[in-house]
């Protein structure tokens, strides 16, 4: 019995807290996210020396083969870092699709790009969650038609993968004739995603499974995303328990207020529990198929919530300086603010949570 | 990530099981909120003591089973007897506080004579700790323990202590030196209820039930050596076993539990043609539950997992108490919103649902957020011990409670 991190996946966790702490200093990231881009060269070079790029490309494609919980471990830390560099979409749910559902020569093509990090490929799922603004892609059989929102690590991609509204996934190139892509400019300047539109465009359609691709797709997504949130939820506690440990008002460390000690405490109080959920929700991943499904929801949605707490407590502890600019506390509160919304803000995922249990009258 | 316990584990979970089967039908019914155990709870309780299911670890002369400690074999039998829905064996305070203090700190001759009977309910003890000046600031107690002609004589009033109508015995938190550093001037001394001078009154609470007492002491003589530990060392004697696992492991799935009634709940209320489970509103609230209910379950796994490599636990445990005694008073307030102008029903009114259980619960989990270290207590530990934020100003500890460790721990050494 071991609940918890493997000695291998904590030395992988230690590699890459090291590898962003000497590459992703804060400055880093706002220069990252006052350009164009917002990824990162060498943070992405330095990252791929670990190997993390091709963690979730199988081994005979030149990958890795890991675990979801590896890469949960992985997203904590980036997650904590702010780190602006492309994971979730191209280096997760890509390869998972691509490995679940695609051809043998797309695998062969792209899966080992993806290992070394040569290839981007963003993902396009939202619309399996809630449609906005009668967003969906339609697939006659032949062409795809409509709009896809929010595909995650957008720009610079070569290729997309992208849901269509029956559940089936499809590979379509960077520069498929038909298709419009406009970058989408979110609260999160650390991450990228955007919009596709197709008009009558040919991609190659990944195997019909009844929307079962796309279910793990949503479910990987969901745990990341939650894993993220925990690494950035984690900075910004122990940011605002360093600094109530320094700023003095009335002759003391406002750190040895109540109040202010409270705040944290309450932090710390919802937040960790999280860690053995979101861990749980990745292992459920691999090892439970059964229930993954629905831990990956309670995890999104749970975390959603205790995050946004965390994230508006810490920046009150702050004070004025939380609200500055100049403290770049407003990194963390973003990107958290990006991990609640995306593939399903918590009632949304909470909706699908019941539906999943038979709770819902009309699913 | 291995949530597997492994093969010798899987046999021991069989041998659990085997029994539970055969035996289960002995048990008593419920454990129930009596402090005084039913002929055939004293008799259930001896049968699990003879197979280890309880008092598993305690050593076989003072009337354990006497095993070696092993965290998951306790937990095994925690999760068998929850899911069966059978009865653990005798929870009560001096099972769970009493027996473990004798057993680090009592002499020979105290957990010879105490320890047994004890475990086999024929003896109950209440608790007097708290007063009504000394609740979260415990070590400001004022009862008083003078000595005359070779008797402690106590004065002075306990409050919460539950049991006490029904108890043989109580151990108790009094003031000995009174010219010492606050946490330096307590004992620990153990005494007859039927000491003359004690007088228990009824607490009644807002559950409209007397779940708690208060007890008044007036010149009541104790003979010296009914103390544990040396005079003084009451602060330290209370507070020894609670950095131990004290066997209170408790039942493991008791969310969990709380939480499959509230769904079934849901799903039986009736509101017009459909049921509770159809408003979306209150649905969303209880999957939001469930979700924290599943975080709460796997950070006990965490926690398990972590002391089988002699973690102490760390943040992951000093969020327990808080988190879960919340948790469970939210489950009960969403029941009672979920029956909607059902919920007030109460004291065995006509259409009352579940014998009013959710109300009653919901008022004494209120209790339990305040009890055992309030809320706010706890968030100063969680600040304090987990994220080390600095301590609020206060007194210095005095180095009596230092002198006390290093005393006790050479009398234990003497008594092993």
């Amino acid at each position: 019995m071991d609940f918890g991190l493997s000695q291998d996946q904590e030395m992988l966790c230690d590699a890459i807290s090291r590898t962003l702490a000497d590459t992703c200093p804060l400055d880093h990231v706002r220069e990252c996210a006052e350009g164009s881009v917002p990824f990162s060269d060498n943070v992405r070079s330095a990252l791929g020396e670990i190997g993390i790029w091709g963690m979730m490309v199988p081994e005979q494609h030149d990958g890795l083969g890991m675990t979801m919980l590896d890469a949960a471990a992985v997203a904590e830390q980036l997650g904590y870092a702010v780190a602006p560099v492309p994971f979730i979409g191209a280096h997760v749910l890509a390869p998972l699709a691509l490995a679940q559902g695609g051809s043998e020569e797309l695998k062969a093509h792209w899966l080992p790009r993806i290992a070394k990090g040569e290839a981007q490929i963003a993902v396009a799922i939202a619309e399996t969650v809630e449609i906005r603004d009668r967003a969906g892609v339609d697939f006659d059989g032949a062409k795809l038609d409509g709009t896809a929102l929010f595909a995650l690590d957008f720009l610079e991609a070569d290729a997309f993968l992208v849901a269509d509204t029956a559940g089936r996934m499809h590979f379509v190139a960077g520069d498929a004739a038909g298709l419009e892509k406009v970058a989408l400019k979110t609260i999160d300047r650390t991450r990228s995603v955007g919009e596709l539109r197709f008009s009558g465009v040919a991609g190659e359609a990944l195997a019909d499974d009844g929307g079962a691709t796309v279910r793990r797709l949503r479910d990987a997504g969901r745990v990341l995303l939650a894993a993220d949130s925990l690494g950035a939820g984690q900075a910004m506690i122990e940011k605002a328990v360093d600094y109530a440990g320094q700023r003095e008002q009335f002759g003391r460390v406002i750190g040895s207020f109540q109040a202010v000690k409270h705040m944290c405490a309450e932090m710390a109080a919802r937040h960790e529990p999280c860690r053995s959920l979101v861990w749980y929700a990745a292992h459920a991943f691999d090892a439970t198929p059964d229930e993954a499904s629905l831990v990956a929801c309670h995890a999104k949605s749970h975390t959603g919530e205790v995050h946004r707490f965390v994230a508006r407590t810490s920046t009150e502890v702050h004070g004025g300086m939380g609200f500055t600019d100049l403290l770049g506390l407003h990194f963390w509160f973003k990107r958290i603010g990006f991990d609640r919304q995306v593939l399903g803000s918590p009632e949304a995922v909470r909706a699908e949570a019941a539906a999943l249990q038979g709770w819902t009258q009309v699913a | 990530m291995d949530l597997d316990y492994g093969p010798q584990y899987d046999a021991f979970r069989e041998e659990v099981r085997q029994f539970l089967q055969t035996h289960g039908h002995r048990a008593p019914d419920g454990q129930g909120r009596a402090a005084r155990p039913s002929p055939e709870a004293v008799e259930w309780q001896k049968l699990l003591i003879l197979h280890g299911y309880t008092a598993r670890t305690i050593p076989k002369e003072y009337g354990g089973y006497g095993a070696e400690p092993d965290i998951l074999k306790s937990r095994i039998i925690a999760e068998e007897f929850s899911r069966a829905g059978i009865p653990a064996g005798l929870a009560n305070q001096g099972i769970s506080m009493l027996v473990p203090t004798l057993l680090e700190l009592g002499t020979e001759a105290q957990k010879q004579q105490w320890i047994e009977p004890t475990l086999n309910g024929e003896i109950i003890w209440c608790q007097g700790y708290s007063e009504p000046g000394a609740g979260s600031d415990l070590a400001a107690l004022k009862t008083s323990a003078r000595v005359e002609n070779g008797d402690f004589v106590i004065n002075g009033q306990k409050i919460w202590t539950s049991t006490a109508k029904q108890a043989d015995m109580i151990f108790c938190l009094v003031r000995t030196e009174p010219d010492a550093p606050k946490h330096g001037g307590i004992s620990y001394l153990i005494f007859s209820m039927d000491t003359p001078g004690i007088e228990v009154r009824p607490l009644k609470t807002m559950t409209g039930h007397a779940e708690f007492n208060e007890t008044f002491f007036t010149d009541v003589r104790v003979p010296l050596d009914q103390i544990v530990g040396q005079r003084g060392q009451g602060w330290y004697v209370a507070n020894a076993t609670l950095g131990h696992e004290r066997g209170m492991l408790g039942d493991p799935d008791a969310l969990e539990n709380r939480l499959q009634a509230l769904v079934r709940l849901m799903q039986k209320e009736r509101i017009g043609q459909g049921c509770a489970m159809d408003n979306a509103v209150l649905r969303d609230r209880l999957v939001a539950l469930q979700a924290e209910v599943a975080a709460m379950k796997f950070n006990g796994m965490r926690i398990l997992s972590n002391s089988l490599r002699g973690d102490a636990g760390g943040m992951a445990k000093l969020v327990v108490k808080l988190q879960s005694c919340e948790l469970a008073h939210q489950i009960s307030a969403l029941a009672i919103d979920a029956m909607g102008e059902m919920g007030i029903l109460y004291h065995g009114s006509e259409r009352e649902r579940e014998d009013g259980a959710w109300q009653w619960n919901y008022m004494f989990q209120l209790g339990l957020i305040i009890g055992g270290g309030t809320a706010q207590i706890q968030k100063n530990i969680i600040a304090e011990r987990g994220l080390e934020m600095p301590r609020e100003p206060k007194f210095a500890t005095p180095p009596a409670v230092e002198q006390a460790t290093a005393v006790a721990s050479g009398q234990n050494k003497g008594a092993a």
